[in-house]
């Protein structure tokens, strides 16, 4: 007993040095976005002793910008991953519960679709939006990333819902179930934490998506990826209010999910859902 | 049942027929073409001059291999790195949310912000952390981006990548069946062999859908490039000769090829793939 | 939560920003560098004198804002109606006839107030194409301490055998301190940049009257033996990913003894705030071998309308304040002098308050004089621009080319070598363009 105890004592001791360790570019991220510019540059690098100063965020947050972005990057990744989720939950169900001899070729083919480089299509979608008037619109931009992120919603969908047992659909099927009611009442709510984490690994693949809200919008839709690129790379110094931005981006994300954790743990799982 | 499948998947299938077929189209269309952004009066059909010109560069084969090898690495890096953080992770009761969001935390920061801050805070030889670092054990500061530029990009790609693969084979391995670990046990079998007996067979299926999800991802990785080395020699991969072809040449005739020449080697790619872990992804 | 994923897509369509109805909006694409930003918050200065003009503003970092930019403009998607471009893209786009004219803005615009060389950089064949709001030259920047220390003395316009000696002999690594900072991140507008201010000094040029890569020329050689051999020697390590912002940042923490770049860094070492060493910090004249040209260069940002765009006389009207001589008394009179933007006006430099001020304002206007966009270079070219060549190829040659000479200063090719792959891939490529068969 001793000998396990020790070990667990070890392996807690040895997760948390890692953990610290694959966080510690972000957290020292964090601690740079309270200095000046000219701490944030200096050798030795200091960790306690500076003045710590909030002018970076006063920045980066005066004039409002950020939150038009803020609110622009929430409804470009929220409404892109609800679209995909919804046109994905139908064809999953398809798949996983109504196979045939196409399904594992479907499936390849969807992966498929993302293996064109998106800077190569740059220019006949570019057109095709300047035609549909698409250009710097919050739908244009979530209907694109929709369509980019669907492969992956389907694929983990297809992946949770193999594991529900076809049984228990079977079982309301012929208790009269209509297929609405066999979606809504009996696969969401097994599958729910599935659903959860699929829509918030979309969620943060869109948020993220730093080439076609780049290249799609300019004033109206831009999103806290082209916030970021204002603060990228200017002429001077500015490391540290490119770590406060960056930290004010990763906040949302990082703050929805300590909030729906277990939700989303539970629906990485392909394992068993007893 | 067959037809209402059917019926179910189209619009998926839709959305996705035209998102990639007509970009497709219209790109193997404008790689016959002679279409030069910046200068005036072309736009002429030339045929296969675009995929000659990009296949006979002396850097284009070293590209393809830099693709391989970046792919690789960063799978690699991720899955092992990941499987050894799920398998810590796994023992720990206490503050397990707060270890999971620190673990998870790379996966939020927009790839080229992460590669800057890598770059500039910490493997800068000059005033880098992993400078300060090095002057304390007296070592001389590695010089990342020169010497080994196409491994310092897999580093942090593979950083940015470890998170989403230790989630996903942490919560395989927490509904790792816990009875016939523990029959296991009782046999006498040493965890070495429960680990390779059976384990390891049970992840096969989530490691299987890791190596699919992040190889899609890595073909067409460029940003990072971009924002690091500029896609000099030794790390510029095929992703990013397209960028480079669209971006800085504006010849969107010799991009559209590329970009087709990309299609094809990651289908062909994808091929061998499949081959090795198809059979883990059916139930 | 599902209620909340529906609301969503209505929400979406309805985030169109409301049309104000009488007035007329400009989308401005611009730079992330201080005037720049400085010249967005002033907007609103602008909206408060001007009620019918709206402005919407998109800043970006210079790489992205270009490819943005280029994209909407090639295939006329009309997104901005005032686009921030650099002397590089004047020539290239105005042959493209994507710009519009700019020789009727009004006489309080002051044309001739410009100093001749920027002028020239925004003229193509007559026209005036862009309004320029900053410009920039080189100049040498270098620690008075660690000379003094040495013994050394700048003289007043320094060689390279000078600097490149006095850095080997202030190289001092285990102290922090390096001889010698240059540009020697691979690209057109980075490491080329200063790399081909050097050939000019050494009597080098880009192409000849053929157009014809001069990579095999003594000159040439000279010139990389020179900057190689000084970066390896009396470089940082880390060279090869260092571009202006990241010397800038290692002068100001006192790493640089020597530093060759450009005279926007100046006003950030003058300043205590931004800079360690601004106590200590000197400048001389770039570097001049004799041979008939010096390592100068001209740069300048300026303000162009799309040709396409029907916004046209709203934006010759923001145009003419932003880029007028009252703009610079406005920043003045806000921030201060320092603030204002370089580099464009003989009215700013002939003004005593802004001397007074900027101790740095001889040196900038005597760098930008220097330079000649027209004719860059000892031998007679075909081309325009200083430490570029203004043709849609470059962007592509001069990367390629960079990264070749960043590839010998990493040590993974030798001098020789680098200049041989240089010119054949450019000769490839200028063939492939159709330049030559």
């Amino acid at each position: 007993m001793h000998r396990g105890r020790l070990s667990t004592i070890g392996a807690g001791a040895g997760a948390w040095l890692a953990a610290i360790a694959i966080a510690f570019p972000l957290l020292w991220a964090l601690l740079t976005s309270f200095k000046t510019e000219l701490e944030a540059a200096a050798y030795p690098p200091s960790f306690v002793n500076f003045s710590w100063t909030l002018d970076n965020y006063r920045a980066a947050l005066g004039g409002g910008e950020y939150f038009a972005a803020l609110w622009n990057s929430l409804l470009i990744a929220g409404g892109s991953s609800a679209l995909a989720l919804l046109v994905a939950v139908p064809a999953a169900w398809a798949m996983a519960f109504a196979p045939t001899r196409r399904t594992r070729g479907l499936l390849l083919w969807m992966l498929s679709t993302k293996m064109l480089p998106p800077v190569g299509v740059l220019i006949p979608i570019y057109l095709f939006y300047r035609d549909w008037n698409l250009l710097d619109t919050v739908s244009g931009v979530a209907i694109l990333l929709a369509a980019g992120n669907l492969p992956i919603a389907v694929w983990m969908l297809f992946s949770n819902f193999k594991e529900v047992p076809a049984e228990i659909l079977e079982a309301a099927r012929m208790d009269g179930a209509l297929l609405l009611q066999e979606l809504g009442l009996v696969l969401a709510p097994m599958a729910l934490p599935g659903l959860a984490s699929t829509f918030f690994l979309i969620f943060t693949l869109a948020w993220n998506e730093s080439f076609w809200t780049l290249n799609l919008t300019s004033t109206d839709a831009a999103p806290l990826t082209a916030f970021i690129a204002a603060f990228s790379s200017p002429q001077g110094l500015f490391w540290a209010q490119l770590s406060a931005v960056s930290m004010l981006s990763v906040a949302p994300v990082l703050a929805i999910g300590w909030l729906c954790q277990r939700q989303l743990v539970r629906g990485l799982t392909f394992g068993a859902v007893k | 049942m067959r037809g209402r499948g059917r019926l179910l998947v189209s619009p998926a299938v839709a959305l996705l027929l035209v998102s990639s077929i007509l970009p497709l189209v219209a790109t193997i269309w404008f790689s016959l073409i002679d279409y030069r952004l910046l200068v005036p009066g072309t736009g002429r059909f030339v045929g296969l001059a675009n995929y000659v010109h990009l296949l006979t560069d002396p850097s284009f084969g070293p590209t393809l291999v830099n693709t391989l090898l970046l792919i690789g690495m960063v799978l690699v890096v991720s899955i092992v790195g990941g499987l050894g953080m799920a398998l810590l992770l796994e023992r720990v009761v206490l503050g397990r949310g707060v270890l999971r969001l620190l673990v998870i935390s790379p996966f939020f920061v927009m790839p080229p912000v992460s590669a800057l801050l890598w770059k500039n805070l910490l493997m800068q030889p000059v005033a880098g952390f992993f400078a300060w670092v090095s002057s304390l054990f007296g070592l001389r500061a590695f010089d990342w981006f020169a010497r080994a530029p196409l491994a310092s990009i897999g580093l942090i790609v593979s950083w940015q990548w470890l998170p989403f693969a230790c989630l996903i084979l942490l919560t395989s391995l927490q509904s790792f069946d816990r009875e016939q670990r523990e029959a296991a046990q009782l046999d006498g079998a040493s965890a070495f062999v429960i680990f390779r007996q059976l384990v390891i067979p049970h992840l096969a299926r989530p490691i299987a859908i890791v190596v699919m999800m992040e190889t899609i991802f890595l073909l067409s990785l460029f940003a990072e490039i971009f924002v690091t080395t500029g896609g000099g020699r030794g790390s510029s991969n095929l992703a990013f000769l397209v960028y480079s072809q669209a971006m800085v040449r504006y010849d969107v005739g010799a991009a559209s090829a590329a970009g087709i020449v990309a299609v094809v080697f990651a289908n062909v790619l994808a091929f061998f793939l499949v081959r090795a872990v198809g059979r883990s992804l059916d139930a | 939560m599902r209620s909340v994923w529906m609301l969503l897509p209505a929400l979406m369509l309805a985030g169109c920003s409301p049309h104000r109805t009488g007035q007329t909006i400009l989308t401005v694409a611009t730079v992330n560098n201080g005037d720049m930003v400085r010249l967005k918050e002033l907007g609103k200065e602008f909206e408060r004198t001007h009620p019918g003009i709206h402005l919407k503003w998109l800043v970006l970092e210079e790489n992205v804002l270009r490819q943005r930019v280029t994209t909407d403009i090639a295939i006329r998607g009309g997104q901005y109606d005032v686009v921030t471009i650099g002397a590089y893209e004047i020539p290239v786009w105005a042959k493209q006839k994507w710009l519009a004219s700019l020789d009727d803005l009004p006489p309080s615009y002051r044309k001739d107030d410009l100093l001749p060389p920027i002028r020239a950089a925004v003229t193509y064949q007559g026209v005036q194409f862009a309004a320029p709001l900053n410009g920039e030259g080189t100049v040498t920047m270098y620690r008075t301490d660690l000379f003094s220390k040495a013994g050394l003395t700048m003289p007043a316009t320094p060689t390279w055998e000078f600097l490149t000696q006095a850095a080997a002999k202030l190289n001092d690594p285990s102290h922090g301190v390096y001889g010698l900072c240059l540009r020697g991140k691979a690209g057109w507008g980075e490491n080329m940049a200063t790399i081909m201010t050097m050939a000019n000094s050494y009597g080098a040029r880009f192409f000849d009257e053929k157009w014809r890569p001069q990579f095999d020329t003594p000159e040439w050689r000279r010139t990389i033996a020179t900057y190689v051999t000084a970066l390896r020697q009396s470089g940082p390590p880390g060279a090869v990913a260092n571009g202006f912002n990241e010397n800038l940042a290692m002068f100001a923490q006192g790493k640089c003894a020597i530093w060759f770049d450009s005279t926007v860094a100046l006003p950030f070492l003058s300043d205590p705030k931004t800079s360690k060493v601004a106590a200590s910090t000197g400048f001389a004249p770039a570097p001049d071998e004799g041979l008939g040209r010096a390592a100068n260069w001209l740069w300048t940002w300026g303000l162009a309308i799309p040709a396409s765009s029907k916004k046209a006389a709203a934006a010759k009207i923001f145009i003419e304040w932003a880029a007028g001589p009252g703009y610079a008394k406005l920043v003045a009179s806000r921030d201060g002098w320092l603030a204002v933007p370089p580099g464009t006006r003989k009215s700013l430099y002939d003004n005593p308050d802004y001397r007074r001020a900027a101790p740095f304002a001889a040196i900038t206007l005597r760098a930008i004089s220097a330079a000649n966009p027209n004719d860059p270079a000892v031998k007679h070219v075909p081309y325009v621009g200083v430490q570029y060549v203004a043709i849609p190829e470059f962007q592509g040659i001069g990367t390629e080319v960079g990264q070749q000479f960043a590839a010998a200063v990493a040590g993974q090719v030798s001098a020789e070598d680098a200049l041989a792959e240089a010119q054949a891939a450019t000769k490839r490529q200028m063939a492939a363009a159709g330049y030559y068969k």
